[in-house]
C-alpha cells in the first residue's frame, strides 16, 4: 500500500491499516480515512456528501476491534483507537467477490447500450473485485425499460442496484423526496408516485451519482460514449453562485456538464439549469456574423473590420450622449477591457444590471460574507430578497444543508415564503414596500403587526439577531415591482441593529460581481436612468453588452420608448434577441463553453471559465471584440492576448493583487478577491403610499424556469418555463369570488392584463404574485416607475 | 377510489394529534383509508400525504412495503389459505386447490361478485390447527373441504356477522381525551437520554 504523509493531528486516533500503523482523525469514517491515506475500498452507496446507510455492502473489510476480525462495512464504521483493519485479506476479497456476484444477479448486463458503460462503478468494480462469472441461471427480474421519472431523467429499474443514492439525495440534499423505494424484498424498486414526477430543480444530480446506468439524463442519452469525451474544468455562469463544473464535449459539441466538488461553493451539486443550459451554446440560431443595416434598413453580413468601425464610430460621439448597458455575461477579462475603453472615452452612463438588481453599493459598501460564513454552524442568516431556490439554486442547497442539518438559524424577511421557509426560525413576510419598516421594527419592537408581520415574529427575529451569533444577510431583489431602494433601506436598518453583520450579495446575473469589480457600474443612476435619458433625448446611442433590455428591464414600456427614441444601437450578443432585432450594429460573441476567461462569484471568488468547443461562424471572444472595437474607436488597450490582458489586470486592479489568473484551473475553491470593505452604505429614503382600498400589492419575481434567452434556446429546458398566472392567498380567492383557474384581469390605472388565477398558500394576504418572464406573458407590462405597484383583480366576462 | 371522507378526516386529525410528529401517523392513516374503501386508493395516499405533510412518494414507499395494505380493490372477504410446511403436511395445498375450484379464481384473484379474494400465504401462526386459513385475518382452524364449502356458504348468506368487511381494523375505536394522553414530546425537545449521556466523554 501507499500511505501518503499526513500531518498527525493532536487528537489523532491510532489504528492499523493493512499492517501499517497510522492515525485517523477523531470521529473519522473508516472509508474516508482509508481514502485519505491512499487505500481504496470499493463502494456503491457511500457518498461523502450524504449520510452513510450501508446499503450495498461492497465496502466490507475485515476489522478487529479486540474481539477478533469480522467483516464490517467500512462506510458505517468510525475509526476507533487501535482498530486493526485489513482491506486485502482473504476474507475481505471473498466477501467483496460475493457481494458483486449477488449485485449482478438481477443486473441486465446491457453495458454495450448503456450510457454509463465505460465510466460505470459497477462495471469497474466487477472487473476489479468481482468473480467474472455468474452461477445464476434463473430468470432475472424484468421491468419496463426506461421510464421517464421527470422531464429530464429516465429510470431503468433493471439496472438499479438499490444503493439509495438517488433517493437519499432527493430527500436529504434537495428536500424533494419525490422518488422513493417502492415495494419490498426482491421486488423493491425506485419509483415516483403515479403522476407525481420527480420534478425537482436538482434531478440531474441523481444521474451523476447513480453508480450504475439506471438513471440517465434525457439531454445526454446516447449522445456520446465516455471514451469519446474530453473535458475541462470551468464554472457555471447561469447565475452568480459560480458552481464548479466539468464541461465535456464530443466532436466539438458540448454534450455534458458535471458538478465538481468544491468545499467552498457547490459541494459537487448543480441545479438542472446549470447542468443542462449548455444546450443553448449549441443552438441553431446563434449569432454567427457581424451585421449592420443597409440603406433599406435590412441587416447585411459584414466583415469584422467594417462592423468594428461602425461600433467604434458609435462609441466616439459625445460621451454624455452614449449609454452602455450590460456586461454581466462577459468574462472578467472582457469586462476589464470594456471598462478601460469606456473610461478612455469618458463614457459614464454605464450599468451592468438591467434595473432588476440592486445598488452595487451592497457589494462594495459592506463587509463581504462568504458562503462558508453564512453556512457556518451557530450563525444566523437573514434572507432579505428573492427565494434562493429560484434564483441561486446551488447556493440554496448549501443554505438548506446549513439550516436543516447544521443548526444555522434563518430569518426570512421576504415578501412570501421561500423554499427555505419550513426551516426558518422567524418568518417576516413583509408587504411589498415595507421591508425597511419591518426591519426597523425588529429593534424597536412593536405592539401590533408591521407590514403584515406579527409582533411575535418580530420578537423572535430580535432575539436571534441579539444573540451575539454572527449574522450574514443574503441580499437580493425580492420583487421586481418594488423599488430596489426598499431592500437597501432594509439592509441599512438591519445594520443599525447588528453593526457587525456581513453581506452575501444575492445579485443573480452570472458574472455581475465581476462587472461591478471591473467598474461597469453606474456613477449615479443605473439602467432605468439611461433609458429615461434616451426617452428624453439626452442619450442617442445605446451599447448593449450581452444585454436584452427589451425583454429584461422590468419597466417594459420604458425600454420600448427608449429604443424608439435613440438613433444608434450597438449590440454584442450570442443570440438574436428582442434587442438585437432593433440594433444597427450587431457583433456576434462566443458563448459559454467557447471562451477562456475568469468568473467572479457572489462572494468575490475567482474561478476559471474554459473553452471546450469552437464558436460558430465568425463569433469571437468578448475580450477580442472589446480590444478591436477600442482600436476602431481610436483607443489602444495595449493587449493582443488574453495573457497580456490578465497581466494588465493584475497590475491595475487592486482587488486582484497577488492573484495569478492563469493558475486558477485545478484549484477547487479558488481565491477570494483581495481587500475588505468597511460599511459605507447610506440608507436611501423611500416613501411608499398606503395600499388603496381595492388593492393587492403586486409581487413580480422569478422562477428558475422562465423565458430567459438561454432557457429558451435549450431544447430540453424550454418547455419547462413557468406558465403565466396570477396567484393570491387562498382566502383572497374567496373574497374575490373567483375560482382557481378562472381568467381574471389584473390591472391598475395604466393598464391591465388577463391571466388565469391560482391559489398559493405561500403568499400572505394582500399580495398578488405574477412570475417574471413567464411563458406567454410578460409581467413587465404592469411595472411602472413608482416604488410599489398596486393592482386590482377583477373577474372577466359575466 | 377516493380521498378520506369528512368523518374520517376528523378522525385523521385526532390520530395525528396523538403524535409529536405528524409523519408518525402515516401507518394509522393508511389503515383508516383501507377501512374506508377496503383498500388503499391512490387518491387516499395523496390525501394522507397532505395530512401528514410528506410527499405522495413517501406514502407509497411505506404503504407498498406492507403486504396487508392492498393498493387495488379486493373482495369483501379476503381468504388467505396457508400453504406453509405444517399446513402443507395436513392438506393445505389440497384446501387451496379446492378453494380455487369452488370460487373459480386463482390466488390473487377476486370473484366477479366482488365478494371473495383468494391468497395463498406463508405460516399464519396456527400450525397446531393445520390446515388453516384466515378470512379478513380472522382464523378458521382444521378445515376439511366440506368445512370450506360451509364457510363460503355462511359468508355468502351473511351468517358470519362476526367477520367485518375487509379493511376493518376493529369494532371499537378508542378516543383518548387530550388530558389522558401520555406526554407527547417532540424528540428534538428531549434531552440526551441518561443511558447515553453517561457514556459521553465529559466536555473539557
Ligand atoms: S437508481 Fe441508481 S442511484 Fe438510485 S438506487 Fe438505483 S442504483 Fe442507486
Ligand atoms: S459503500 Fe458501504 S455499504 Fe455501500
Ligand atoms: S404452517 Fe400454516 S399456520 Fe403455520
Amino acid at each position: 500500500m501507499t500511505a501518503t504523509e499526513e500531518t498527525p493531528t493532536t487528537t489523532g486516533v491510532p489504528f492499523t491499516l493493512n499492517g501499517v500503523e497510522l492515525e485517523a482523525h477523531e470521529g473519522e469514517n473508516l472509508i474516508d480515512a482509508c481514502d485519505r491515506l491512499g487505500v481504496h475500498i470499493p463502494r456503491f452507496c457511500y457518498h461523502p456528501r450524504m449520510t452513510p446507510v450501508g446499503m450495498c455492502r461492497m465496502c466490507l473489510v475485515e476489522i478487529d476491534t479486540g474481539r477478533g476480525p469480522a467483516l464490517q462495512p467500512s462506510c458505517m464504521m468510525t475509526v476507533s483507537p487501535n482498530m486493526v483493519v485489513n482491506t486485502e485479506s482473504e476474507a475481505t476479497v471473498k466477501a467483496q467477490d460475493g457481494v458483486l456476484e449477488l449485485l449482478l444477479i438481477n443486473h441486465p448486463l446491457d453495458c454495450p447500450v448503456c450510457d454509463k458503460g465505460g465510466e460505470c462503478p459497477l462495471q469497474d468494480n466487477a472487473y476489479a473485485f468481482g468473480p467474472g462469472e455468474s452461477r445464476f441461471v434463473e430468470e432475472k427480474r424484468h421491468y419496463e425499460k426506461p421510464i421517464p421519472i421527470s422531464d429530464l431523467v429516465y429510470l431503468d429499474r433493471e439496472r438499479c442496484i438499490l444503493c439509495d443514492r438517488c433517493t437519499r439525495f432527493a430527500d436529504e440534499v434537495a428536500g424533494d423526496p419525490l422518488i422513493h423505494f417502492v415495494d419490498r424484498g426482491a421486488q423493491t424498486q425506485v419509483n415516483t408516485f403515479p403522476d407525481h414526477p420527480f420534478s425537482s430543480y436538482f434531478s440531474g444530480n441523481t444521474v451523476q451519482i447513480c453508480p450504475v446506468g439506471a438513471l440517465t439524463a434525457k439531454p445526454y442519452r446516447f449522445k456520446a460514449r465516455p471514451w469519446d469525451l474530453t473535458g475541462v474544468e470551468s464554472t457555471a455562469a447561469v447565475d452568480s453562485t459560480g458552481a464548479r463544473v466539468a464541461v465535456q464535449s464530443s466532436q466539438n459539441r458540448l454534450v455534458r456538464v458535471l458538478g465538481v466538488d468544491s468545499d467552498a461553493v457547490n459541494w459537487g451539486w448543480l441545479s438542472d439549469k446549470e447542468r443542462f443550459i449548455h444546450e443553448a451554446t449549441d443552438a441553431e440560431d446563434r449569432l454567427t456574423d457581424p451585421l449592420t443595416r443597409d440603406a433599406n434598413g435590412e441587416f447585411v453580413v459584414r466583415r469584422w473590420v467594417d462592423a468594428n468601425r461602425a461600433a467604434g464610430e458609435a462609441l466616439s460621439g459625445d460621451a454624455d450622449r452614449i449609454g452602455v448597458i450590460g456586461g454581466a455575461r462577459l468574462p472578467l477579462e472582457a469586462q476589464f477591457l470594456w471598462a478601460r475603453l469606456l473610461e478612455a472615452k469618458g463614457i459614464t452612463n454605464v450599468d451592468a444590471q438591467l434595473g432588476d438588481g440592486l445598488d452595487p453599493a451592497i457589494v462594495s459598501g459592506a463587509p463581504r460574507a462568504t458562503i462558508e460564513r453564512a453556512c457556518n454552524p451557530g450563525g444566523v442568516v437573514v434572507l432579505l430578497g428573492a427565494d434562493p431556490k429560484e434564483e441561486l439554486p446551488s447556493l440554496f442547497l448549501r443554505l438548506r444543508h446549513a439550516v436543516a442539518e447544521d443548526g444555522v438559524k434563518l430569518i426570512e424577511l421576504t415578501p412570501r415564503a421561500s423554499g427555505l421557509s419550513s426551516y426558518a426560525k422567524a418568518r417576516l413576510h413583509a408587504l411589498p414596500g415595507t421591508a425597511a419598516e419591518v426591519a426597523a421594527a425588529i429593534s424597536t419592537g412593536a405592539s401590533a403587526a408591521v407590514g403584515g408581520v406579527d409582533a411575535a415574529e418580530l420578537a423572535k427575529a430580535a432575539e436571534l439577531l441579539g444573540s451575539g451569533a454572527p449574522v450574514t444577510v443574503l441580499v437580493g431583489r425580492a420583487n421586481l415591482a418594488e423599488s430596489p431602494d426598499v431592500t437597501v433601506a432594509a439592509l441599512s436598518a438591519l445594520h443599525d441593529l447588528v453593526p457587525d453583520l456581513a453581506v452575501l450579495s444575492g445579485l443573480r446575473r452570472g458574472n455581475v460581481h465581476g462587472a461591478i469589480e471591473m467598474g461597469l457600474t453606474p456613477n449615479a443612476d443605473g439602467t432605468e436612468a439611461i433609458l429615461t435619458a434616451a426617452v428624453d433625448g439626452r442619450i442617442d446611442t445605446l451599447v448593449l453588452l450581452g444585454a436584452d433590455p427589451m425583454a429584461d428591464v422590468p419597466n417594459r414600456d420604458l425600454a420600448e420608448a427608449a429604443f424608439a427614441a435613440v438613433s444608434t444601437v450597438v449590440s454584442v450578443d450570442t443570440f438574436n434577441t428582442a434587442s438585437t432585432a432593433r440594433a444597427d450594429v450587431v457583433l456576434p460573441a462566443a458563448a459559454w463553453g467557447e471562451v477562456d476567461g475568469t468568473f467572479c462569484n457572489l462572494e468575490g471568488r475567482l474561478s476559471p471559465l474554459a473553452a471546450k468547443v469552437t464558436a460558430p461562424g465568425q463569433a469571437r471572444a468578448d475580450w477580442i471584440i472589446a480590444a478591436e472595437v477600442a482600436a476602431a474607436a481610436g483607443v489602444d488597450l495595449e493587449v493582443t492576448t488574453l495573457g497580456e490582458t490578465r497581466a494588465r489586470m493584475s497590475a491595475e486592479v487592486d482587488a486582484l493583487a497577488g492573484i495569478d489568473l492563469d493558475a486558477l484551473e485545478g484549484e477547487a475553491d479558488g481565491p477570494l478577491l483581495a481587500g475588505d470593505h468597511a460599511w459605507s452604505l447610506s440608507a436611501p429614503s423611500v416613501s411608499v403610499p398606503p395600499v388603496d382600498g381595492y388593492g393587492l400589492r403586486l409581487l413580480v419575481d422569478r422562477t428558475l424556469w422562465d423565458e430567459g434567452t438561454m432557457v429558451h434556446h435549450a431544447p430540453s429546458l424550454a418547455h419547462l418555463a413557468t406558465t403565466a398566472s396570477v396567484s393570491v392567498a387562498p382566502g383572497v380567492l374567496d373574497r374575490l369570488g373567483v375560482a382557481a383557474g378562472d381568467t381574471v384581469s389584473v390591472g391598475h390605472a395604466n393598464g391591465s392584463i388577463e391571466l388565469p388565477i391560482k391559489a398559493d398558500g405561500r403568499l400572505p394576504e394582500g399580495v398578488a404574485r405574477v412570475p417574471y418572464r413567464a411563458n406567454g406573458f410578460d409581467a413587465g407590462a404592469l411595472i411602472g416607475d413608482g416604488p410599489v405597484v398596486d393592482v386590482r383583480i377583477d373577474r372577466v366576462g359575466s | 377510489m377516493s380521498r378520506l371522507n369528512p368523518a374520517n378526516v376528523t378522525l385523521a386529525h385526532e390520530i395525528i394529534s396523538h403524535y409529536p410528529k405528524k409523519k408518525s401517523a402515516l401507518i394509522p392513516l393508511l389503515h383508516l383509508a383501507q377501512e374506508q374503501d377496503g383498500y388503499v386508493a391512490d387518491d387516499a395516499m395523496e390525501h394522507i400525504a397532505e395530512l401528514v405533510e410528506v410527499t405522495p412518494a413517501e406514502v407509497l414507499g411505506t404503504c407498498s412495503f406492507y403486504e396487508m395494505f392492498k393498493r387495488h380493490p379486493v373482495g369483501t372477504y379476503m381468504i388467505n389459505v396457508c400453504t406453509n410446511i405444517a399446513c402443507q403436511l395436513m392438506g393445505g395445498e389440497e384446501l387451496l386447490h379446492h378453494a380455487e375450484e369452488t370460487l373459480g379464481i386463482r390466488p390473487g384473484g377476486t370473484t366477479d361478485d366482488g365478494l371473495f379474494t383468494l391468497e395463498d400465504v406463508e405460516c399464519i401462526a396456527a400450525c397446531t390447527e393445520a390446515p388453516c386459513l384466515q378470512v379478513n385475518y380472522r382464523h378458521e382452524y382444521r378445515l376439511s373441504t366440506d368445512d370450506f364449502d360451509a364457510l363460503v356458504a355462511d359468508l355468502r348468506s351473511g351468517k358470519r356477522s362476526d367477520i367485518p368487511a375487509h379493511g376493518t381494523l376493529g369494532t371499537v375505536r378508542q378516543h383518548i381525551p387530550a388530558d389522558r394522553r401520555a406526554g407527547i414530546r417532540h424528540p428534538d425537545d428531549e434531552g440526551t437520554p441518561a443511558w447515553f449521556a453517561s457514556r459521553q466523554p465529559a466536555e473539557s
